[in-house]
Protein backbone atom coordinates (compact mmCIF):
# COMPACT_ATOMS: atom_id res chain seq x y z
CA UNK A 1 0.00 0.00 0.00
CA UNK A 2 1.24 3.45 -0.94
CA UNK A 3 0.21 6.81 0.46
CA UNK A 4 -1.55 9.21 -1.86
CA UNK A 5 -2.24 12.86 -1.17
CA UNK A 6 -5.65 14.10 -2.17
CA UNK A 7 -5.70 17.85 -2.73
CA UNK A 8 -9.15 19.42 -2.83
CA UNK A 9 -9.50 22.53 -4.94
CA UNK A 10 -12.49 24.76 -5.41
CA UNK A 11 -13.45 28.18 -6.66
CA UNK A 12 -14.17 30.04 -3.46
CA UNK A 13 -16.18 32.68 -5.30
CA UNK A 14 -18.60 29.99 -6.43
CA UNK A 15 -19.17 28.81 -2.86
CA UNK A 16 -22.13 30.14 -0.83
CA UNK A 17 -20.94 33.25 1.00
CA UNK A 18 -22.87 32.91 4.24
CA UNK A 19 -24.10 29.35 4.48
CA UNK A 20 -26.95 28.68 6.89
CA UNK A 21 -26.35 26.27 9.79
CA UNK A 22 -28.46 23.70 7.91
CA UNK A 23 -26.31 24.07 4.80
CA UNK A 24 -23.13 23.73 6.84
CA UNK A 25 -24.50 20.66 8.59
CA UNK A 26 -25.46 19.11 5.27
CA UNK A 27 -21.97 19.82 3.90
CA UNK A 28 -20.33 18.25 6.95
CA UNK A 29 -22.53 15.17 6.58
CA UNK A 30 -21.56 14.76 2.89
CA UNK A 31 -17.87 14.96 3.75
CA UNK A 32 -18.14 12.65 6.75
CA UNK A 33 -20.15 10.08 4.80
CA UNK A 34 -17.61 10.14 2.00
CA UNK A 35 -14.47 10.00 4.14
CA UNK A 36 -16.16 7.45 6.46
CA UNK A 37 -16.62 5.27 3.37
CA UNK A 38 -12.88 5.39 2.68
CA UNK A 39 -12.12 4.63 6.33
CA UNK A 40 -14.57 1.69 6.19
CA UNK A 41 -12.36 0.21 3.45
CA UNK A 42 -9.36 0.68 5.76
CA UNK A 43 -7.81 2.96 3.15
CA UNK A 44 -7.65 6.22 5.06
CA UNK A 45 -4.13 7.32 5.97
CA UNK A 46 -4.94 10.67 7.52
CA UNK A 47 -8.24 12.50 7.39
CA UNK A 48 -6.24 15.67 6.80
CA UNK A 49 -7.62 19.15 7.30
CA UNK A 50 -9.53 21.98 5.79
CA UNK A 51 -7.66 25.19 5.02
CA UNK A 52 -8.73 28.77 5.63
CA UNK A 53 -9.12 30.70 2.41
CA UNK A 54 -6.69 33.51 3.25
CA UNK A 55 -2.95 33.00 2.93
CA UNK A 56 0.36 34.38 1.81
CA UNK A 57 2.66 33.42 -1.00
CA UNK A 58 6.35 34.05 -0.51
CA UNK A 59 8.48 34.54 -3.60
CA UNK A 60 12.14 35.21 -4.21
CA UNK A 61 13.56 38.57 -3.17
CA UNK A 62 11.24 38.68 -0.18
CA UNK A 63 8.16 39.36 -2.25
CA UNK A 64 5.12 38.42 -0.20
CA UNK A 65 1.71 38.35 -1.83
CA UNK A 66 -1.75 37.80 -0.41
CA UNK A 67 -2.90 34.31 -1.36
CA UNK A 68 -2.42 32.57 -4.67
CA UNK A 69 -5.81 33.65 -6.00
CA UNK A 70 -4.98 36.63 -8.15
CA UNK A 71 -3.74 34.46 -10.98
CA UNK A 72 -5.93 31.38 -10.65
CA UNK A 73 -9.60 31.13 -9.85
CA UNK A 74 -9.50 28.06 -7.66
CA UNK A 75 -7.54 27.44 -4.50
CA UNK A 76 -6.67 24.57 -2.22
CA UNK A 77 -9.40 24.12 0.39
CA UNK A 78 -8.11 20.98 2.08
CA UNK A 79 -6.23 17.72 1.87
CA UNK A 80 -6.31 14.09 3.01
CA UNK A 81 -4.02 11.09 2.71
CA UNK A 82 -5.35 7.74 1.49
CA UNK A 83 -3.73 4.33 1.20
CA UNK A 84 -3.99 2.46 -2.08
CA UNK A 85 -2.13 -0.13 -4.12
CA UNK A 86 -1.98 2.04 -7.24
CA UNK A 87 -2.77 5.51 -8.55
CA UNK A 88 -5.82 3.99 -10.27
CA UNK A 89 -7.13 2.66 -6.97
CA UNK A 90 -6.47 5.99 -5.26
CA UNK A 91 -8.28 7.79 -8.07
CA UNK A 92 -11.21 5.42 -7.70
CA UNK A 93 -11.50 6.48 -4.03
CA UNK A 94 -12.19 10.09 -5.02
CA UNK A 95 -15.53 9.10 -6.57
CA UNK A 96 -18.31 10.80 -4.67
CA UNK A 97 -16.01 13.40 -3.12
CA UNK A 98 -18.29 16.32 -2.17
CA UNK A 99 -15.88 18.83 -3.72
CA UNK A 100 -16.82 17.49 -7.16
CA UNK A 101 -20.50 18.28 -6.66
CA UNK A 102 -19.47 21.79 -5.58
CA UNK A 103 -17.70 22.36 -8.89
CA UNK A 104 -14.21 21.71 -7.53
CA UNK A 105 -11.68 18.99 -8.24
CA UNK A 106 -9.39 16.53 -6.53
CA UNK A 107 -5.75 16.16 -7.41
CA UNK A 108 -4.31 12.70 -6.64
CA UNK A 109 -0.56 12.50 -6.05
CA UNK A 110 1.53 9.59 -4.91
CA UNK A 111 3.66 10.39 -1.87
CA UNK A 112 7.35 9.86 -2.51
CA UNK A 113 8.58 8.91 0.97
CA UNK A 114 11.80 10.63 2.00
CA UNK B 1 -28.39 -13.60 51.78
CA UNK B 2 -28.16 -17.34 52.29
CA UNK B 3 -24.88 -18.83 53.36
CA UNK B 4 -24.54 -20.72 50.04
CA UNK B 5 -24.65 -17.44 48.14
CA UNK B 6 -22.79 -15.40 50.72
CA UNK B 7 -19.34 -16.91 50.30
CA UNK B 8 -19.23 -16.64 46.48
CA UNK B 9 -20.54 -13.10 46.81
CA UNK B 10 -17.93 -12.12 49.39
CA UNK B 11 -15.29 -13.85 47.34
CA UNK B 12 -16.16 -11.61 44.39
CA UNK B 13 -16.21 -8.42 46.42
CA UNK B 14 -13.57 -9.00 49.11
CA UNK B 15 -10.96 -11.27 47.51
CA UNK B 16 -9.39 -8.52 45.42
CA UNK B 17 -9.48 -6.06 48.31
CA UNK B 18 -7.52 -8.26 50.70
CA UNK B 19 -5.19 -9.51 47.95
CA UNK B 20 -4.48 -5.92 46.87
CA UNK B 21 -3.69 -4.77 50.42
CA UNK B 22 -1.43 -7.76 51.05
CA UNK B 23 0.31 -7.47 47.68
CA UNK B 24 1.04 -3.85 48.42
CA UNK B 25 2.34 -4.86 51.85
CA UNK B 26 4.55 -7.70 50.60
CA UNK B 27 5.65 -6.19 47.30
CA UNK B 28 5.65 -7.63 43.82
CA UNK B 29 8.01 -10.50 44.72
CA UNK B 30 5.45 -12.20 46.91
CA UNK B 31 2.14 -12.02 45.04
CA UNK B 32 1.63 -15.76 45.49
CA UNK B 33 1.91 -15.51 49.28
CA UNK B 34 -0.84 -12.89 49.31
CA UNK B 35 -2.99 -15.12 47.11
CA UNK B 36 -2.38 -18.15 49.36
CA UNK B 37 -3.29 -16.28 52.52
CA UNK B 38 -6.54 -14.99 51.07
CA UNK B 39 -7.46 -18.36 49.56
CA UNK B 40 -6.81 -20.01 52.96
CA UNK B 41 -9.02 -17.41 54.61
CA UNK B 42 -11.93 -18.18 52.31
CA UNK B 43 -11.36 -21.91 52.67
CA UNK B 44 -11.60 -21.56 56.44
CA UNK B 45 -14.76 -19.49 56.07
CA UNK B 46 -16.44 -22.11 53.92
CA UNK B 47 -15.51 -24.84 56.40
CA UNK B 48 -16.52 -23.00 59.58
CA UNK B 49 -19.59 -21.09 58.38
CA UNK B 50 -21.17 -24.34 57.25
CA UNK B 51 -20.79 -25.89 60.70
CA UNK B 52 -21.53 -22.96 62.97
CA UNK B 53 -23.68 -19.88 62.74
CA UNK B 54 -22.57 -17.13 60.43
CA UNK B 55 -20.40 -14.49 62.08
CA UNK B 56 -22.23 -11.27 62.85
CA UNK B 57 -20.14 -9.34 60.37
CA UNK B 58 -18.78 -11.80 57.78
CA UNK B 59 -16.59 -9.21 56.05
CA UNK B 60 -14.96 -8.14 59.31
CA UNK B 61 -14.45 -11.83 60.14
CA UNK B 62 -12.62 -12.33 56.84
CA UNK B 63 -10.43 -9.30 57.46
CA UNK B 64 -9.52 -10.46 60.97
CA UNK B 65 -8.66 -13.98 59.84
CA UNK B 66 -6.62 -12.65 56.92
CA UNK B 67 -4.76 -10.30 59.27
CA UNK B 68 -4.00 -13.12 61.71
CA UNK B 69 -2.84 -15.41 58.94
CA UNK B 70 -0.60 -12.67 57.61
CA UNK B 71 0.91 -12.05 61.06
CA UNK B 72 1.46 -15.80 61.49
CA UNK B 73 3.14 -15.93 58.14
CA UNK B 74 5.40 -12.98 58.88
CA UNK B 75 6.34 -14.46 62.28
CA UNK B 76 7.13 -17.87 60.78
CA UNK B 77 9.01 -16.27 57.97
CA UNK B 78 11.00 -14.20 60.41
CA UNK B 79 11.93 -17.20 62.58
CA UNK B 80 13.01 -19.03 59.47
CA UNK B 81 15.03 -16.09 58.26
CA UNK B 82 16.70 -15.69 61.67
CA UNK B 83 17.81 -19.29 61.69
CA UNK B 84 19.34 -19.17 58.28
CA UNK B 85 20.55 -15.61 58.13
CA UNK B 86 22.21 -13.61 60.86
CA UNK B 87 21.93 -10.36 58.97
CA UNK B 88 18.19 -10.04 59.44
CA UNK B 89 18.36 -10.40 63.25
CA UNK B 90 18.10 -6.72 63.85
CA UNK B 91 14.67 -6.89 62.25
CA UNK B 92 13.29 -9.05 65.08
CA UNK B 93 10.52 -6.70 66.00
CA UNK B 94 9.29 -6.11 62.48
CA UNK B 95 6.39 -8.56 62.67
CA UNK B 96 5.01 -6.80 65.74
CA UNK B 97 5.17 -3.44 64.06
CA UNK B 98 3.73 -4.24 60.69
CA UNK B 99 0.20 -3.05 60.54
CA UNK B 100 -2.18 -4.76 58.20
CA UNK B 101 -4.35 -1.86 57.22
CA UNK B 102 -7.76 -2.94 55.89
CA UNK B 103 -9.37 0.47 56.09
CA UNK B 104 -11.53 1.70 53.22
CA UNK B 105 -8.85 4.19 52.29
CA UNK B 106 -6.03 1.70 52.14
CA UNK B 107 -8.19 -0.85 50.33
CA UNK B 108 -9.05 1.71 47.65
CA UNK B 109 -5.46 2.88 47.33
CA UNK B 110 -4.18 -0.68 47.12
CA UNK B 111 -6.76 -1.74 44.55
CA UNK B 112 -6.02 1.25 42.34
CA UNK B 113 -2.32 0.57 42.60
CA UNK B 114 -2.90 -3.10 41.72
CA UNK B 115 -4.99 -2.23 38.66
CA UNK B 116 -2.04 -0.29 37.30
CA UNK B 117 0.37 -3.14 38.11
CA UNK B 118 -1.83 -5.79 36.53
CA UNK B 119 -2.36 -3.71 33.37
CA UNK B 120 1.32 -2.78 33.10
CA UNK B 121 2.33 -2.68 29.44
CA UNK B 122 5.34 -4.97 30.06
CA UNK B 123 2.97 -7.90 29.55
CA UNK B 124 1.02 -8.68 26.36
CA UNK B 125 -2.70 -7.79 26.37
CA UNK B 126 -4.00 -11.35 26.80
CA UNK B 127 -1.71 -11.88 29.80
CA UNK B 128 -2.92 -8.63 31.34
CA UNK B 129 -6.55 -9.71 30.98
CA UNK B 130 -5.65 -13.03 32.59
CA UNK B 131 -3.86 -11.32 35.47
CA UNK B 132 -6.77 -8.96 36.03
CA UNK B 133 -9.17 -11.89 36.24
CA UNK B 134 -6.83 -13.81 38.51
CA UNK B 135 -5.67 -11.16 40.96
CA UNK B 136 -8.46 -8.60 40.85
CA UNK B 137 -11.50 -10.75 40.19
CA UNK B 138 -10.47 -13.87 42.10
CA UNK B 139 -10.93 -16.13 39.05
CA UNK B 140 -9.17 -19.47 39.23
CA UNK B 141 -7.11 -20.94 36.38
CA UNK B 142 -10.02 -23.19 35.43
CA UNK B 143 -12.50 -20.31 35.17
CA UNK B 144 -10.12 -18.21 33.11
CA UNK B 145 -9.45 -21.17 30.81
CA UNK B 146 -13.22 -21.54 30.29
CA UNK B 147 -13.60 -17.85 29.58
CA UNK B 148 -10.86 -17.92 26.95
CA UNK B 149 -12.01 -21.28 25.57
CA UNK B 150 -8.59 -22.77 26.15
CA UNK B 151 -7.07 -25.30 28.56
CA UNK B 152 -5.78 -24.91 32.10
CA UNK B 153 -2.17 -25.51 31.14
CA UNK B 154 -2.09 -22.57 28.72
CA UNK B 155 -3.59 -20.19 31.26
CA UNK B 156 -1.44 -21.44 34.12
CA UNK B 157 1.73 -20.83 32.11
CA UNK B 158 0.47 -17.47 30.89
CA UNK B 159 -0.18 -16.28 34.46
CA UNK B 160 3.16 -17.59 35.74
CA UNK B 161 5.04 -15.86 32.94
CA UNK B 162 3.15 -12.61 33.51
CA UNK B 163 3.86 -12.60 37.26
CA UNK B 164 7.50 -13.44 36.62
CA UNK B 165 7.69 -10.56 34.16
CA UNK B 166 6.33 -8.13 36.77
CA UNK B 167 9.00 -9.37 39.18
CA UNK B 168 11.92 -9.16 36.76
CA UNK B 169 10.81 -5.70 35.67
CA UNK B 170 10.64 -4.76 39.38
CA UNK B 171 7.25 -3.13 38.94
CA UNK B 172 6.35 -1.18 42.07
CA UNK B 173 2.88 -1.58 43.52
CA UNK B 174 1.95 2.05 43.61
CA UNK B 175 -0.19 4.44 41.69
CA UNK B 176 1.52 6.14 38.81
CA UNK B 177 2.50 9.75 39.27
CA UNK B 178 0.34 12.51 37.85
CA UNK B 179 2.59 12.88 34.83
CA UNK B 180 2.36 9.16 34.03
CA UNK B 181 -1.34 8.80 34.65
CA UNK B 182 -2.75 9.65 31.21
CA UNK B 183 -0.48 7.25 29.44
CA UNK B 184 -0.89 4.42 31.92
CA UNK B 185 -4.62 4.97 32.30
CA UNK B 186 -5.16 4.41 28.58
CA UNK B 187 -3.61 0.92 28.78
CA UNK B 188 -5.72 0.16 31.86
CA UNK B 189 -8.89 1.24 30.02
CA UNK B 190 -7.94 -0.86 27.01
CA UNK B 191 -7.59 -3.97 29.20
CA UNK B 192 -10.91 -3.30 30.94
CA UNK B 193 -12.53 -2.78 27.52
CA UNK B 194 -11.12 -6.08 26.25
CA UNK B 195 -12.13 -7.86 29.45
CA UNK B 196 -15.67 -6.58 29.03
CA UNK B 197 -15.85 -7.55 25.37
CA UNK B 198 -14.56 -11.01 26.23
CA UNK B 199 -17.69 -11.47 28.31
CA UNK B 200 -20.08 -9.64 26.03
CA UNK B 201 -19.07 -11.03 22.66
CA UNK B 202 -17.31 -14.33 23.37
CA UNK B 203 -18.72 -17.43 21.76
CA UNK B 204 -18.59 -19.34 25.05
CA UNK B 205 -21.91 -20.87 26.06
CA UNK B 206 -21.60 -20.32 29.80
CA UNK B 207 -23.90 -17.32 30.29
CA UNK B 208 -23.18 -16.93 34.02
CA UNK B 209 -19.45 -16.82 33.37
CA UNK B 210 -19.84 -14.32 30.53
CA UNK B 211 -22.01 -12.09 32.67
CA UNK B 212 -19.47 -12.32 35.47
CA UNK B 213 -16.70 -11.13 33.15
CA UNK B 214 -18.80 -8.11 32.20
CA UNK B 215 -19.65 -7.32 35.80
CA UNK B 216 -16.03 -7.60 36.89
CA UNK B 217 -14.90 -5.29 34.11
CA UNK B 218 -17.55 -2.81 35.24
CA UNK B 219 -16.54 -3.06 38.89
CA UNK B 220 -12.91 -2.39 38.04
CA UNK B 221 -13.84 0.56 35.83
CA UNK B 222 -15.99 1.88 38.68
CA UNK B 223 -12.94 1.72 40.91
CA UNK B 224 -11.20 4.18 38.64
CA UNK B 225 -14.09 6.58 38.81
CA UNK B 226 -15.38 6.54 42.33
CA UNK B 227 -15.52 4.05 45.14
CA UNK B 228 -19.05 5.13 45.91
CA UNK B 229 -20.47 4.66 42.46
CA UNK B 230 -20.32 0.90 42.79
CA UNK B 231 -20.44 -0.42 46.26
CA UNK B 232 -21.63 2.42 48.40
CA UNK B 233 -18.44 2.72 50.40
CA UNK B 234 -18.01 5.64 52.74
CA UNK B 235 -16.72 8.76 51.13
CA UNK B 236 -13.49 9.83 52.71
CA UNK B 237 -10.40 11.80 51.95
CA UNK B 238 -9.27 8.99 49.69
CA UNK B 239 -11.70 10.37 47.13
CA UNK B 240 -9.08 12.91 46.17
CA UNK B 241 -7.15 9.96 44.75
CA UNK B 242 -9.92 9.30 42.29
CA UNK B 243 -9.52 12.67 40.69
CA UNK B 244 -6.42 11.25 39.07
CA UNK B 245 -8.22 8.39 37.39
CA UNK B 246 -11.75 9.79 37.16
CA UNK B 247 -11.15 10.99 33.61
CA UNK B 248 -13.60 11.51 30.75
CA UNK B 249 -12.25 8.42 28.94
CA UNK B 250 -12.91 6.22 31.97
CA UNK B 251 -16.44 7.62 32.30
CA UNK B 252 -17.06 7.03 28.61
CA UNK B 253 -15.94 3.42 28.95
CA UNK B 254 -18.22 2.86 31.92
CA UNK B 255 -21.12 4.49 30.06
CA UNK B 256 -20.52 2.09 27.18
CA UNK B 257 -20.49 -0.87 29.56
CA UNK B 258 -23.73 0.28 31.23
CA UNK B 259 -25.57 0.69 27.93
CA UNK B 260 -24.37 -2.65 26.59
CA UNK B 261 -25.12 -4.47 29.84
CA UNK B 262 -28.64 -3.06 29.93
CA UNK B 263 -29.44 -5.55 27.15
CA UNK B 264 -27.54 -8.47 28.63
CA UNK B 265 -30.59 -10.45 29.72
CA UNK B 266 -32.49 -9.63 26.53
CA UNK B 267 -29.79 -10.55 24.05
CA UNK B 268 -29.05 -14.14 24.99
CA UNK B 269 -31.37 -17.10 25.05
CA UNK B 270 -31.08 -19.97 27.53
CA UNK B 271 -28.42 -21.64 25.40
CA UNK B 272 -26.23 -18.56 25.26
CA UNK B 273 -27.16 -17.88 21.64
CA UNK B 274 -27.60 -14.28 20.57
CA UNK B 275 -31.10 -12.89 20.10
CA UNK B 276 -31.08 -10.21 17.40
CA UNK B 277 -31.59 -6.64 18.51
CA UNK B 278 -34.94 -6.26 16.74
CA UNK B 279 -36.23 -9.49 18.28
CA UNK B 280 -35.31 -8.63 21.86
CA UNK B 281 -37.94 -8.20 24.56
CA UNK B 282 -37.48 -4.54 25.51
CA UNK B 283 -39.08 -5.22 28.90
CA UNK B 284 -35.87 -7.07 29.71
CA UNK B 285 -33.74 -3.99 29.02
CA UNK B 286 -32.42 -2.72 32.33
CA UNK B 287 -33.62 0.89 32.59
CA UNK B 288 -31.57 1.54 35.73
CA UNK B 289 -28.36 0.67 33.88
CA UNK B 290 -29.42 2.87 30.97
CA UNK B 291 -29.87 5.79 33.37
CA UNK B 292 -26.47 5.13 34.89
CA UNK B 293 -24.97 5.01 31.42
CA UNK B 294 -26.49 8.39 30.64
CA UNK B 295 -25.01 9.80 33.85
CA UNK B 296 -21.50 8.55 33.05
CA UNK B 297 -21.77 9.67 29.41
CA UNK B 298 -22.66 13.11 30.70
CA UNK B 299 -19.59 13.03 32.97
CA UNK B 300 -17.52 11.87 30.00
CA UNK B 301 -18.43 14.92 27.95
CA UNK B 302 -16.08 17.13 29.98
CA UNK B 303 -12.80 18.02 28.37
CA UNK B 304 -12.09 18.37 24.70
CA UNK B 305 -10.65 14.99 23.79
CA UNK B 306 -12.77 12.29 22.22
CA UNK B 307 -11.96 8.60 22.49
CA UNK B 308 -13.33 5.52 20.83
CA UNK B 309 -15.09 4.83 24.13
CA UNK B 310 -17.02 8.10 23.75
CA UNK B 311 -18.08 7.18 20.23
CA UNK B 312 -18.98 3.60 21.08
CA UNK B 313 -20.89 4.79 24.13
CA UNK B 314 -22.75 7.25 21.90
CA UNK B 315 -23.69 4.47 19.49
CA UNK B 316 -24.76 2.25 22.38
CA UNK B 317 -26.82 5.14 23.77
CA UNK B 318 -28.81 5.47 20.54
CA UNK B 319 -29.46 1.75 20.65
CA UNK B 320 -31.18 2.05 24.01
CA UNK B 321 -34.14 3.41 22.07
CA UNK B 322 -35.49 0.86 19.64
CA UNK B 323 -37.72 3.11 17.55
CA UNK B 324 -36.24 3.50 14.05
CA UNK B 325 -36.06 7.25 13.62
CA UNK B 326 -34.16 9.20 11.00
CA UNK B 327 -32.42 11.10 13.80
CA UNK B 328 -31.27 7.90 15.50
CA UNK B 329 -29.68 6.38 12.41
CA UNK B 330 -28.17 9.64 11.22
CA UNK B 331 -26.47 9.99 14.62
CA UNK B 332 -25.31 6.39 14.64
CA UNK B 333 -23.91 6.79 11.12
CA UNK B 334 -21.92 9.90 12.06
CA UNK B 335 -20.60 8.24 15.22
CA UNK B 336 -19.43 5.26 13.16
CA UNK B 337 -17.82 7.62 10.62
CA UNK B 338 -15.86 9.25 13.44
CA UNK B 339 -15.02 5.91 15.04
CA UNK B 340 -13.55 4.63 11.78
CA UNK B 341 -11.45 7.77 11.48
CA UNK B 342 -9.93 6.98 14.90
CA UNK B 343 -9.57 3.23 14.45
CA UNK B 344 -10.53 0.85 11.67
CA UNK B 345 -12.11 -2.49 12.48
CA UNK B 346 -14.05 -4.79 10.15
CA UNK B 347 -17.03 -4.89 12.51
CA UNK B 348 -17.18 -1.08 12.70
CA UNK B 349 -16.98 -0.93 8.89
CA UNK B 350 -19.89 -3.38 8.55
CA UNK B 351 -22.00 -1.67 11.21
CA UNK B 352 -21.31 1.71 9.64
CA UNK B 353 -22.62 0.40 6.32
CA UNK B 354 -25.78 -0.89 7.98
CA UNK B 355 -26.31 2.55 9.56
CA UNK B 356 -25.70 4.10 6.13
CA UNK B 357 -28.50 1.98 4.70
CA UNK B 358 -30.83 3.09 7.47
CA UNK B 359 -29.86 6.77 7.15
CA UNK B 360 -29.22 7.22 3.42
CA UNK B 361 -30.99 4.27 1.83
CA UNK B 362 -30.12 0.75 0.71
CA UNK B 363 -28.88 1.57 -2.78
CA UNK B 364 -26.13 3.87 -1.55
CA UNK B 365 -25.22 1.35 1.13
CA UNK B 366 -24.89 -1.50 -1.40
CA UNK B 367 -22.27 0.45 -3.36
CA UNK B 368 -20.36 1.21 -0.15
CA UNK B 369 -20.71 -2.34 1.17
CA UNK B 370 -19.22 -3.85 -1.97
CA UNK B 371 -16.20 -1.58 -1.64
CA UNK B 372 -15.53 -2.94 1.86
CA UNK B 373 -14.97 -6.31 0.23
CA UNK B 374 -14.62 -8.47 3.34
CA UNK B 375 -15.48 -11.57 1.33
CA UNK B 376 -14.20 -14.04 3.93
CA UNK B 377 -16.46 -12.65 6.67
CA UNK B 378 -19.93 -14.19 7.07
CA UNK B 379 -21.24 -10.93 8.49
CA UNK B 380 -20.25 -9.16 5.28
CA UNK B 381 -22.38 -11.54 3.25
CA UNK B 382 -25.23 -11.38 5.76
CA UNK B 383 -25.18 -7.59 5.44
CA UNK B 384 -25.25 -7.69 1.64
CA UNK B 385 -27.98 -10.32 1.79
CA UNK B 386 -30.00 -7.96 3.94
CA UNK B 387 -29.29 -4.94 1.71
CA UNK B 388 -30.16 -6.73 -1.55
CA UNK B 389 -33.39 -8.15 -0.14
CA UNK B 390 -36.22 -6.46 -2.02
CA UNK B 391 -33.83 -4.86 -4.50
CA UNK B 392 -32.27 -7.88 -6.15
CA UNK B 393 -33.41 -11.04 -4.40
CA UNK B 394 -31.26 -13.30 -6.58
CA UNK B 395 -28.13 -11.49 -5.38
CA UNK B 396 -29.47 -11.48 -1.84
CA UNK B 397 -29.80 -15.26 -1.97
CA UNK B 398 -26.25 -15.66 -3.33
CA UNK B 399 -24.83 -13.62 -0.45
CA UNK B 400 -26.94 -15.40 2.13
CA UNK B 401 -25.70 -18.74 0.80
CA UNK B 402 -22.11 -17.51 1.16
CA UNK B 403 -22.88 -16.42 4.72
CA UNK B 404 -24.38 -19.83 5.43
CA UNK B 405 -21.19 -21.56 4.30
CA UNK B 406 -18.91 -19.26 6.31
CA UNK B 407 -20.69 -19.12 9.66
CA UNK B 408 -20.02 -21.65 12.39
CA UNK B 409 -22.87 -20.69 14.67
CA UNK B 410 -25.92 -22.96 14.62
CA UNK B 411 -28.29 -20.12 15.42
CA UNK B 412 -26.86 -18.09 12.54
CA UNK B 413 -27.36 -21.05 10.20
CA UNK B 414 -31.01 -21.41 11.17
CA UNK B 415 -31.57 -17.67 10.83
CA UNK B 416 -29.87 -17.43 7.44
CA UNK B 417 -31.69 -20.47 6.06
CA UNK B 418 -34.95 -18.85 7.08
CA UNK B 419 -33.99 -15.63 5.28
CA UNK B 420 -33.11 -17.56 2.12
CA UNK B 421 -36.53 -19.20 2.14
CA UNK B 422 -38.21 -15.81 2.58
CA UNK B 423 -36.17 -14.33 -0.29
CA UNK B 424 -37.08 -17.18 -2.60
CA UNK B 425 -40.76 -16.57 -1.96
CA UNK B 426 -40.51 -12.92 -2.96
CA UNK B 427 -40.58 -11.75 -6.53
CA UNK B 428 -37.57 -9.76 -7.67
CA UNK B 429 -38.92 -6.32 -8.56
CA UNK B 430 -38.65 -5.27 -12.18
CA UNK B 431 -35.72 -2.84 -12.57
CA UNK B 432 -36.91 0.73 -12.55
CA UNK B 433 -40.10 -0.10 -10.70
CA UNK B 434 -40.83 0.99 -7.17
CA UNK B 435 -37.69 0.99 -5.10
CA UNK B 436 -37.50 -0.60 -1.71
CA UNK B 437 -36.03 1.86 0.75
CA UNK B 438 -36.02 2.03 4.50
Amino acid sequence: MQDFLLVYRADLNAMPKNPSPEQMQATTKRWMDWIGGIAAQNKLGDRGNRLYPSGKVVKADNVIADGPYTEIKECIVGYSIVKAASIEEATELTKGCPILAAGGNVEVREVNQM
Amino acid sequence: MKQAELIPHLFRTEYRKIVSVLCKLFGIDHIEIAEDIVSDTFLLASELWGLKDLPENPTAWLYTVAKNKTRDYLRRNLLFAQHISKEVRHNTTVSEEIEIDLSVKNINDSQLAMIFVVCHPCNPAEARIGLALNLLCGFGVEEIANAFLTNREVIYKRLQRAKEKLRTEKIQIEQPTLSEIDDRLSTVLMILYLLYNEGYYSSGQDITLRKDLCLEAMRLTCLLIDSQACEGNERDEALAKFEQTNKPFANALLALMCFQSSRFDARLDQNGETILYQDQDTDLWDQELIRRGEYFLDQASQGNKISKYHLEAGIAYWHTNRADTKEKWENILQLYNQLLLIEYSPIAALNRTYALAKANGKREAIIEAEKINLTGNHLYHSLLGELYTGIDNAKAILHLQNALELTRSTTDKIRITQKITECKQKETPIPGSKQYEF
